[in-house]
């Protein structure tokens, strides 16, 4: 029961993370109908000038408390995202917007191929640890540990979703976004600029893919030129499981896929003999995956929409 | 292009003169490669004709059939292990490539099925990551099915695959022709461009054939293909089991033509490059296809010299090339579609739906208009 209950804890660290992530991508689905292969990069990125600005100001020696110095390093991962993010949309995307579907996807992976050289020009290949800084603390519950990092990465992660909620459901810009990715010409004929709207909606992904890079940088200790891959693709994941282009639904996929994937890495191996370990981790989750959608074609929160002619 | 190509039409002395010197490219190619750019780039030259097929049998399940297919690359891998495991000493077995590669091609397809039927439901996008999924549970499964019985070997892969020999000839070795030598690359190239042009043949032939059309009708529209009586189910199965036996057969040719193969060959990047190879040439256009393969295939080689030019322009290097390389490339792969967004050669069906004439549907609408009054 303790493993249990640990492995749901851990699951939800995971999964709070992957729905951070998750949020960029389904937000640019809904209203572009187009998978935005690159933002798991823009996640590696947010980490790496995170850790670079937490050692920048180290280096000035200043005597902040390490939860203030890692707070600004998130600021200023947060603020390269944006602006990162408004300039792949302008440079990749808007000059496709009436191309073939596919088009994009290419120029998405494109640059995501250069995203990551240009990470590995400036940071290295070696993985870059995440200094000590942060003051843990571990509290017992029930038989399991739960760190305040933990606790912290739930909670922060939980705070940005509400946000986000907020700002879509209850403000005039979020009018204006669902508006867009209801009906871009009408909204447009409304009074709403789409382009403004769409450049909005990059940078708020790009945002929290920032944040979330800097918690799982903090999270795991480290941080990589090609974290941004396996995290972009099980957010990915995510975003589908619970049905793209559905905010609520990659909140629910993400704390699903992380719970999914840490209750499935401890339990695989007795429930099938032994014959298969925990090595199949990521086999699991995909294997969830094509389970829930054989089920549910459209997610668990996607409305049956007709295909775009 | 276009003229030379109404002006080949019209002439039938040019037309067969024209044939006659692609023959003459085709047969002579390896030597012009070797005598051109070195002995290395005949071995690229065998990747470019194997790449050739993987996007055309990609090429048939997303250019033809519209379906999004983003693990491909698990059918590649299906068949070179099928080949790997049957041909090597991992389990002592030595069977024979025409009883392999018939056998590569049917398992494949049989995962095709086995990927289509759950799928079948789906749309775009969630297709797409299934898909992705599917290819990836392939790779995890090849990575670890060496515990508790040794299938796979696991990461470290399987390696002394048998080459293909036929009557004695091997195409693994090397052989003396007219008192010079000539290594396996070159004797593969052959096998490997028959096989292509074959695929050719069969791309060319299902394009118009009656199947070729249903896969057209539901690319448009699958509700309307399904009215107008076609099975959707069974059309779009067979365009994953054909896609996917094709892959199977290149599989088998990659591992004999390796001699090893490991999970490592078979990650999602490739499935993605195959993907940008029909994308970026000409989606549903065989010609555009090949020429996306021939591309995307020699451009990361070509890249390499950026060191040694490098050196030339600065006199040393300043940037670490195999890092700059990619660079450019995906740098390429943005700037390309950006100015060509419907690929290098279109095919004419997409060209026609791109740029509707203005006067033409200023008409239509005019007299949809009229009828309706």
């Amino acid at each position: 029961m303790d493993i249990f209950l640990q492995q749901l804890v851990n699951g939800l660290v995971l999964g709070s993370v992957y729905a951070l992530v998750a949020l960029g991508y389904t937000m640019v689905y809904g209203i572009l109908e187009l998978i935005n292969f690159a933002h798991g990069e823009v996640t590696m990125v947010g980490a790496l000038v995170s850790l670079a600005a937490i050692g920048a100001i180290l280096g000035m020696g200043l005597p902040l408390p390490g939860v203030v110095i890692v707070l600004l390093g998130l600021l200023v991962a947060m603020a390269v995202c944006a602006a990162l993010g408004f300039l792949i949309e302008r440079v990749a995307y808007r000059p496709l917007r009436n191309a073939p579907r596919l088009a994009p996807l290419i120029t998405a992976i494109g640059v995501s191929i250069v995203l990551q050289n240009v990470a590995m020009l400036i940071w290295g290949k070696q993985y870059i640890p995440f200094p000590a800084i942060l003051p843990i603390e571990r509290y017992e519950f029930l038989g399991a540990t739960i760190t305040n990092l933990q606790i912290f990465i739930v909670l922060l992660s939980f705070c940005a979703m509400g946000g986000l909620v907020l700002l879509i459901n209850r403000t005039r810009l979020g009018r204006a976004m669902r508006a867009t990715a209801q009906a871009p010409q009408v909204a447009s004929l409304m009074g709403v600029n789409v382009n403004s709207i769409i450049s909005l909606t990059f940078i708020l992904g790009s945002m929290l893919a920032a944040v979330a890079g800097v918690m799982v940088s903090a999270y795991y200790g480290l941080a990589h030129y090609y974290m941004g891959f396996l995290l972009g693709l099980k957010a990915f994941t995510a975003a589908v499981l619970g049905g793209i282009g559905n905010v609520g639904g990659a909140m629910l996929g993400g704390l699903l896929l992380g719970i999914i994937e840490s209750l499935g890495a401890s339990y695989i191996g007795p429930l099938t003999g032994g014959v298969l370990g925990s090595h199949y981790q990521d086999a699991f989750a995909f294997f969830v995956l094509i389970l829930v959608l054989v089920f549910r074609p459209s997610g668990l929160m996607g409305e049956r929409v007709a295909e775009r002619p | 292009m276009n003229a030379i190509l109404s002006k080949l039409r019209a002439d039938r002395r040019l037309l067969w003169i024209a044939y006659l010197g692609l023959v003459l490219l085709l047969t002579t190619m390896p030597f012009l490669t070797e005598m051109g750019l070195g002995r290395s780039w005949v071995r690229i030259l065998d990747f470019v004709l194997l790449y050739m097929m993987l996007a055309l049998g990609l090429n048939i399940v997303v250019g033809y059939a519209g379906l999004l297919d983003l693990g491909y690359v698990g059918f590649y891998a299906v068949g070179a292990y099928l080949y790997a495991l049957l041909a090597s000493p991992h389990f002592g077995l030595h069977l024979p490539f025409w009883l392999l590669l018939p056998m590569g091609a049917l398992i494949a397809g049989l995962f095709g099925v086995l990927l289509g039927a759950p799928t079948l439901r789906l749309r775009g996008d969630y297709l797409a990551i299934v898909t992705l999924g599917f290819g990836e549970i392939i790779r995890v499964f090849l990575n670890n099915l060496n515990a508790p019985i040794n299938l796979t070997n696991g990461p470290q892969g399987v390696n002394l695959i048998d080459p293909i020999s036929v009557n004695g000839f091997s195409f693994g070795g090397m052989h003396q022709v007219f008192g010079l030598n000539f290594p396996s690359t070159y004797s593969y190239y052959y096998l490997f461009l028959v096989l292509t042009l074959l695929i050719i043949f069969v791309s060319i032939r299902l394009e118009d054939s009656r199947i070729g059309r249903a896969w057209a009708a539901i690319r448009e529209d699958e509700v309307a293909a399904e009215a107008m009586g076609i099975r959707t189910r069974n059309v779009k199965l067979l365009a994953f089991a054909m896609g996917a036996s094709f892959g199977g057969v290149s599989g088998g040719l990659f591992a004999a033509f390796q001699g090893f193969v490991s999970p490592e060959s078979f990650n999602l990047m490739e499935s993605v490059m195959i993907l940008c190879m029909i994308v970026l040439g000409g989606m549903g256009n065989i010609a555009g296809v090949i020429l996306g393969a021939v591309l995307l295939t020699t451009l990361p080689e070509a890249l390499r010299y950026l060191g040694p030019l490098q050196e030339f322009l600065f006199g040393e290097v300043l940037v670490d090339p195999s890092n700059l390389r990619m660079l450019v490339f995906g740098l390429a792969l943005i700037i390309i579609m950006i100015f060509r967004p419907a690929g290098l050669l279109p095919s004419s069906r997409r060209k026609r739906e791109l740029q509707p004439e203005p006067e033409v549907a200023a008409q239509e609408q005019a007299t949809v208009y009229d009828s309706k009054r």
